[in-house]
C-alpha cells in the first residue's frame, strides 16, 4: 500500500487533471520530491522560497495539519492520506 | 438577572458538562453555550466591542454607514447593536447562506449585498474591501480588527477561568480566528501548558475550486503560534455530533458546534494518555438558523448534501 496524496484543482494544471496520486511513504518532503519528479514545477507551487511551505498551502496528514505536527518532517506511511488545500477565509 | 439593555446582556453565557460526549472515563468535556447571547451566537460580543472601538477612535460617526463582510452571525450581530446604537448597517455576505440567516437580518433592518456563492467568506471579504474604499462606509473588518481579539481575551477568556480554572485543552473552530487567538491568549498566560486546538471545516471541492493560490487568505488577525493542533472536519462529522448533541444531552446547536465536538473526541484521547483533565468546546451558536437544512431531519446522506449546498460555517 502507499500513500495517496489528494491535490486540489488548483495544482491540477501540473497534474493533467489527476486528482490523486500514490506515493511512496515518507515524510511530506519527500512526497513532494516524488510529485515534483513526476510533475515538473509541482515542488515551486507548493513550496515557498526557502523551501518552507507555501504560506496559502495547507497540508494535512489525514486530517491534521501537519503545520502543528513535524511540518515537512512529518511522516506518511502506509494507507495515509495527505490532503493539500489552499488556505480560505472562515465563516464569520 | 436585571440588565439596563440587551447589550448589557451580552456574554456570561453557561458552561455545561456533556458527560456523555466524552470518550474516556478521565476526560471531562464542557461546553460554551454562545447560542444564549441577544442574537444568538458568540458575535454579540465582537460586534459590540468592534463598535464601541470604532466610537472611540472617532472613525464612526451618526453619518457613517457599518458595512462588513459576514457568512452570517457577525452580520446578524452588528445589525442589532448597531440599530441599537442608531447606525445603518450594509452586510456583505454569499448567496448561499442559509435562508435563516438572510430572514433575521433582514429583520434587524441590515441591507444586504450578496456575493458570489461560490467564492465563499473570501468572495464577501474581497467585495467589502473594495466597497469600503467609499468613504461613506466604516468598515470594522472582524478578520483584521484587533478589538474582535480583546473581546475573546477579556470576555470569553476570562470566563472560562472564572468558571474552570483547571481547564486543560480549548476546543474552537476557526473563523477569523479571533476566539482562537483572544481565548487561547488568556488560557496560556494563565497556564502555558493548556492546549488549544483549532476545528477548521472542509469545504465543498467548488470552494476551493475556484481560486488561485494568490487568493488565498489569512486573516491578519489571527496567531497561528498560538495553536497546538488544528483538525479539518467535513460536514458529515459535523452533522453527526450536532446531532449527538441534541439526543444525547439536549443542546440544541449549530452545525459548526459539531465539528469542534469531534476534534474534542480526538484531543480526549490524547489528554488521556497525559492524565487526563477537563475539556471546553466553544458552541458558537444555536441551530435555529440551521433548521432549513434538515441537518436533524433528513438521513445522514441526504442531510450532508443538503448542508454542503448552504454556508455552514
Amino acid at each position: 500500500m502507499a500513500v495517496e496524496v489528494r491535490i486540489p484543482t488548483v495544482f491540477r494544471k501540473l497534474t493533467s487533471g489527476e486528482s490523486r496520486a500514490a506515493v511512496q511513504p515518507g515524510t511530506i518532503g519527500d512526497l513532494i520530491s516524488q510529485l515534483d519528479a513526476r510533475y515538473p514545477g509541482f515542488q515551486s507551487q507548493v513550496l515557498a522560497e526557502g523551501g518552507s511551505l507555501h504560506r496559502f498551502v495547507n497540508v494535512y496528514l489525514n486530517d491534521e495539519d501537519v503545520r502543528y505536527l513535524d511540518g515537512l518532517e512529518t511522516r506518511a506511511g502506509e494507507g495515509d492520506t495527505v490532503s493539500l488545500l489552499p488556505s480560505v477565509a472562515g465563516g464569520a | 438577572m436585571k440588565y439596563k439593555s440587551i447589550l448589557d446582556s451580552i456574554g456570561h453565557t453557561p458552561l455545561i458538562e456533556v458527560p456523555s460526549l466524552s470518550p474516556v472515563e478521565d476526560v471531562r468535556l464542557w461546553v460554551k453555550l454562545e447560542g444564549q447571547n441577544p442574537t444568538g451566537s458568540l458575535k454579540d460580543r465582537i460586534a459590540l466591542a468592534l463598535i464601541e472601538d470604532g466610537e472611540a477612535s472617532g472613525a464612526l460617526t451618526k453619518d457613517k454607514v457599518i458595512l462588513e463582510p459576514t457568512s452570517g452571525n457577525t452580520g446578524i450581530a452588528l445589525a442589532m447593536v448597531a440599530s441599537t446604537r442608531g447606525y445603518r448597517f450594509t452586510a456583505v455576505m454569499p448567496d448561499n447562506a442559509s435562508s435563516e440567516r438572510i430572514r433575521l437580518l433582514e429583520a434587524y433592518g441590515a441591507e444586504i449585498v450578496f456575493s458570489e456563492g461560490a467564492k465563499g467568506t473570501n468572495g464577501s471579504v474581497a467585495r467589502a474591501l473594495e466597497m469600503a474604499r467609499d468613504d461613506r462606509y466604516y468598515m470594522p473588518f472582524q478578520y483584521g480588527n484587533q478589538a474582535n481579539v480583546q473581546a475573546h481575551y477579556r470576555g470569553t477568556g476570562q470566563e472560562i477561568l472564572d468558571d474552570l480554572p483547571e481547564i486543560k485543552a480549548f476546543v474552537a473552530g476557526l473563523g477569523t480566528g479571533g476566539t482562537l487567538t483572544g481565548v487561547g491568549r488568556r488560557l496560556k498566560e494563565h497556564d502555558p501548558s493548556i492546549k488549544i486546538v483549532a476545528a477548521e471545516p472542509e469545504l465543498g471541492e467548488l470552494v476551493y475550486g475556484l481560486r488561485s493560490l494568490d487568493e488565498g487568505y489569512t486573516p491578519p488577525i489571527f496567531d497561528p503560534d498560538i495553536l497546538d493542533g488544528k483538525i479539518k472536519v467535513r460536514a458529515r462529522e459535523s452533522i453527526v455530533w450536532t446531532r449527538a448533541l441534541l439526543q444525547k444531552e439536549g443542546i440544541f446547536a449549530g452545525i459548526s458546534a459539531g465539528a469542534v465536538i469531534w476534534v474534542a473526541q480526538r484531543v480526549a484521547e490524547r489528554l488521556s494518555s497525559d492524565g487526563g483533565g477537563d475539556i471546553v468546546c466553544l458552541l458558537p451558536d444555536g441551530g435555529w438558523k440551521y433548521l432549513s437544512t434538515e441537518a436533524w431531519t433528513q438521513d445522514i446522506d441526504t442531510a450532508e448534501s443538503q448542508v454542503e449546498e448552504v454556508l455552514w460555517w
